[in-house]
């Protein structure tokens, strides 16, 4: 019988409003207990004082690379990463080579997943075949096998008739289809925010507008098939405006908000720095306040790292030629204590969009320190310094803006089903 | 400004731009010698570091810096990193192992000067990056209205046409408003930028009403090419528009005067008329670029810091 005691923390548990300092006794891969002065013998004791104690993080939106891509990440890799950034568990995206729109794929990802990563992952699967936007995948079989979302990601869906016809058959499945909404064809040639900066840079401009279309279709598909949306990586004031308007209205819909985008403008782009590249682009002041605010209603439910490993080489271009995206997983933690920093959340609603949010939307185990409950805990030291350096992370790649900047908030344990799979002072601890 | 880069006219001061211009009315009397050549920046090695295709401005940077006795090197690598897969990196260490003194860069994309000037030691001149800047060119315009106004600040200068995708209109927007002129930009809705004002400038879609009181037009080329990106509908329809003859120019100022970066497109952005004489000054801008780009090989690579000596 192994036990772990978690001492002394501030536990934070979202799914019954739990904020008090108690011990957490894990049995067996289970949560056994949640109590004060918690006495049992021969337990691993991991003295929390100091610490929150929260459900493990759950990201919706991460791109593992496996198969296909594995010079920016593997499952191995990108599961590390997530369990030093606190993830217990993750979902990733299909866009792999070969696209996960095969039982066959999800299969091997969950297999991959056993074997080699410390984290759990959850598969999306594609929501058409080859993320080419025609054909629907067999989301039946995609599901039984373990698929949690169905999504196309990055290649949006642009057939209006296609995508109302993938949210009608996902209710036979009932599981999210997860979308990036964003009009290509307004998108055009765009690589950053349209606006002043995009002015200045001499960049072509991506407009919000092309965000709020998108997510405007969308909610009205939502509307018309009551299949359940959920809005990927929410970045402009004017797709917060339209959710909160659906919700009130009873459509549906979930939504989740990047670290990046919660904490970064377009400004961040003036030097050209291609780390500062992803898709949706970082937007204006006045987006990400909004972002802000709806994460704190409510109206965005969870944060998702949308995790994009690239290599240096092929970062290091032109501006519009390098692949957007950037690492999130290992700085998630400190940049969204921000939002707690300046008061604008508390602890424990920043644990809940953290982790119990996922777990709900996407229907998994975890986001609850239950009893009985699988031992996904992470530990955190919202006063931990740290000073990050993607060539010492556990990504293959290093495509972060926050590379080199000191940090505060910091991951001192990850567990996942009972086992220490991260620890501070050690490491990534497998096996 | 020894061992700095120039890689747009937003950094620079106004006194910089100011001894930039001085220092090109020096440089001009060597272009009118018999012998076009001083000892200035002899063993110095100039790269001329081209992406993007360029005839003027390529010539015109060589024959400054062989003005100045540098050793001036032509390198046109492939339009882009992915067509030869060769990282900005790469490149930029590549060139840095041979030691240049000066790096002069053009490329079709925005920020590739910015970017090779953080890896490079020998400094930067930004020859035009994408619709970014092209500063020599904005210095040169200043140089050129200089002399023919007497002076810059209290003008009223007009740019026309595709202010998006021009790094001509952003660098001279940067640089007569930073020497005090007052800049406006005008042009049909989908040619003008997202919030232009915030670089400082009045925009205006009515030509008429931009031209009035105007001491300096300046028009832009068109790339004929973005009647196909649906940017304007037809040539003839752009050129009825916003194209310049003498009876629009009627409504500038008399004695404005009419700029154009070059090539001109005869019949669209100016008529036949203009683009070959007064009140065009358009050879005289050719002619102050090589000596304008004199003064800023001069100020960059001239001098060991310290020393003091005029060419």
């Amino acid at each position: 019988m192994t036990r772990l005691l978690i001492r002394g923390g501030r536990v934070l548990d979202p799914a019954v409003d739990m904020d008090q300092l108690a011990d957490v006794l894990l049995e067996d891969g289970v949560i056994r207990a949640v109590e004060t002065g918690i006495e049992v013998r021969g337990a691993e004791v991991l003295d929390a004082a100091g610490c929150w104690v929260a459900p493990g993080f759950i990201d919706l939106h991460t791109h593992l690379r496996e198969p296909g891509q594995e010079y920016k990440e593997d499952i191995a890799s990108g599961g590390r990463a997530a369990v030093a950034g606190g993830f217990s568990a993750v979902a990733c995206m299909a866009n792999t080579d070969p696209v996960n729109d095969d039982p066959s794929v999800t299969d091997f990802i969950l297999d991959r997943a056993r074997q080699d990563s410390p984290a759990r992952v959850h598969p999306v699967a594609a929501a058409t075949k080859g993320l080419k936007g025609v054909v629907m995948t067999e989301m039946s079989a995609l599901r039984d096998v373990g698929a949690v979302a169905f999504s196309d990601d990055g290649k949006t869906i642009m057939d209006t008739g296609v995508m109302r016809n993938v949210l009608e058959y996902s209710r036979l499945v009932n599981v999210p289809v997860i979308v990036h909404a964003e009009d290509r064809t307004l998108v055009g040639d765009g690589v950053v925010n349209e606006g002043p900066v995009s002015t200045r840079l001499g960049l072509p401009g991506n407009p919000a507008a092309a965000e709020d279309i998108h997510v405007a279709r969308d909610l009205t598909l939502a509307r018309l098939t009551g299949a359940r949306l959920h809005v990927a990586h929410v970045s402009s004031a004017g797709a917060v405006l339209l959710i909160r308007r659906a919700r009130e209205d009873g459509i549906q819909v979930t939504a989740e908000v990047t670290p990046h985008h919660l904490t970064l403008t377009d400004e961040a782009t003036l030097g050209y720095d291609t780390n500062t590249k992803m898709a949706p682009p970082l937007r204006s002041r006045a987006d990400v306040e909004a972002c802000r605010a709806a994460l704190a209603e409510g109206v965005i439910d969870a944060i998702a790292t949308d995790h994009a490993p690239h290599a240096v080489h092929e970062k290091e271009v032109e501006f519009n030629e390098a692949p957007p995206g950037i690492l999130g997983l290992e700085t998630a933690f400190p940049v969204v204590l921000d939002l707690v920093r300046l008061g604008e959340l508390e602890p424990l609603e920043l644990m809940r969009r953290m982790s119990t949010a996922g777990a709900r939307i996407l229907g998994v185990s975890g986001g609850c320190l239950a009893v009985g409950q699988p031992g996904d805990v992470v530990v955190l030291d919202p006063e931990g310094r740290w000073t990050y350096d993607p060539a010492k992370g556990y990504s293959k790649s290093r495509n972060s803006p926050w590379a080199g900047q000191e940090l505060t908030g910091r991951v001192i344990a990850t567990v996942v089903g009972g086992n220490t799979v991260y620890h501070s002072d050690r490491g990534v601890l497998v096996g | 400004m020894i061992g700095r880069d120039l890689l747009g006219i937003e950094d620079l001061e106004r006194s910089d731009i100011e001894r930039i211009l001085e220092t090109a009315e020096r440089m001009q009397e060597i272009g009118e010698r018999q012998v076009k050549k001083v000892p200035t920046l002899r063993g110095r090695t100039i790269v001329n570091l081209f992406f993007e295709p360029s005839t003027r401005t390529r010539a015109s940077f060589e024959i400054a810096g062989k003005r100045l006795s540098a050793d001036v090197v032509n390198f046109s690598p492939g339009a882009s990193s992915l067509s030869k897969a060769e990282s900005i990196l790469d490149t930029a260490l590549t060139l840095d192992a041979m030691d240049p003194d000066v790096v002069i860069v053009r490329h079709k994309v925005a920020g590739v000067p910015k970017r090779l000037a953080d890896s490079l030691r020998a400094p930067v001149v930004n020859a035009g990056d994408g619709a970014h800047e092209h500063p020599t060119q904005a210095l040169l315009d200043m140089l050129t209205v200089k002399q023919e106004k007497g002076r810059i600040d209290g003008l009223t200068v007009t740019i026309i046409g595709d202010i998006a995708h021009s790094r001509v209109a952003r660098s001279n927007i940067y640089g007569f408003s930073k020497m005090g002129a007052e800049v406006r930009v005008v042009g049909p809705p989908p040619m003008l930028p997202a919030d232009v004002e915030s670089l400082g400038v009045k925009a205006y879609i009515s030509l008429r009403e931009a031209l009035e009181g105007a001491d300096v037009v300046m028009a832009l080329r068109i790339q004929l090419e973005r009647v196909q990106g649906a940017l304007f509908p037809s040539i003839r329809e752009y050129a009825a528009t916003f194209g310049l003859d003498r009876a629009k120019l009627r409504y500038a100022k008399d004695d404005a005067i009419v700029m154009h970066p070059g090539p001109v497109n005869r019949g669209v952005e100016l008529s036949h008329d203009l683009a070959d004489h007064r009140p065009s000054v358009i050879l005289d801008q050719v002619r102050n670029g090589v000596a304008l780009r004199m003064a800023v090989l001069y100020l960059i690579a001239g001098l060991a810091p310290g020393e003091e000596s005029a060419p």
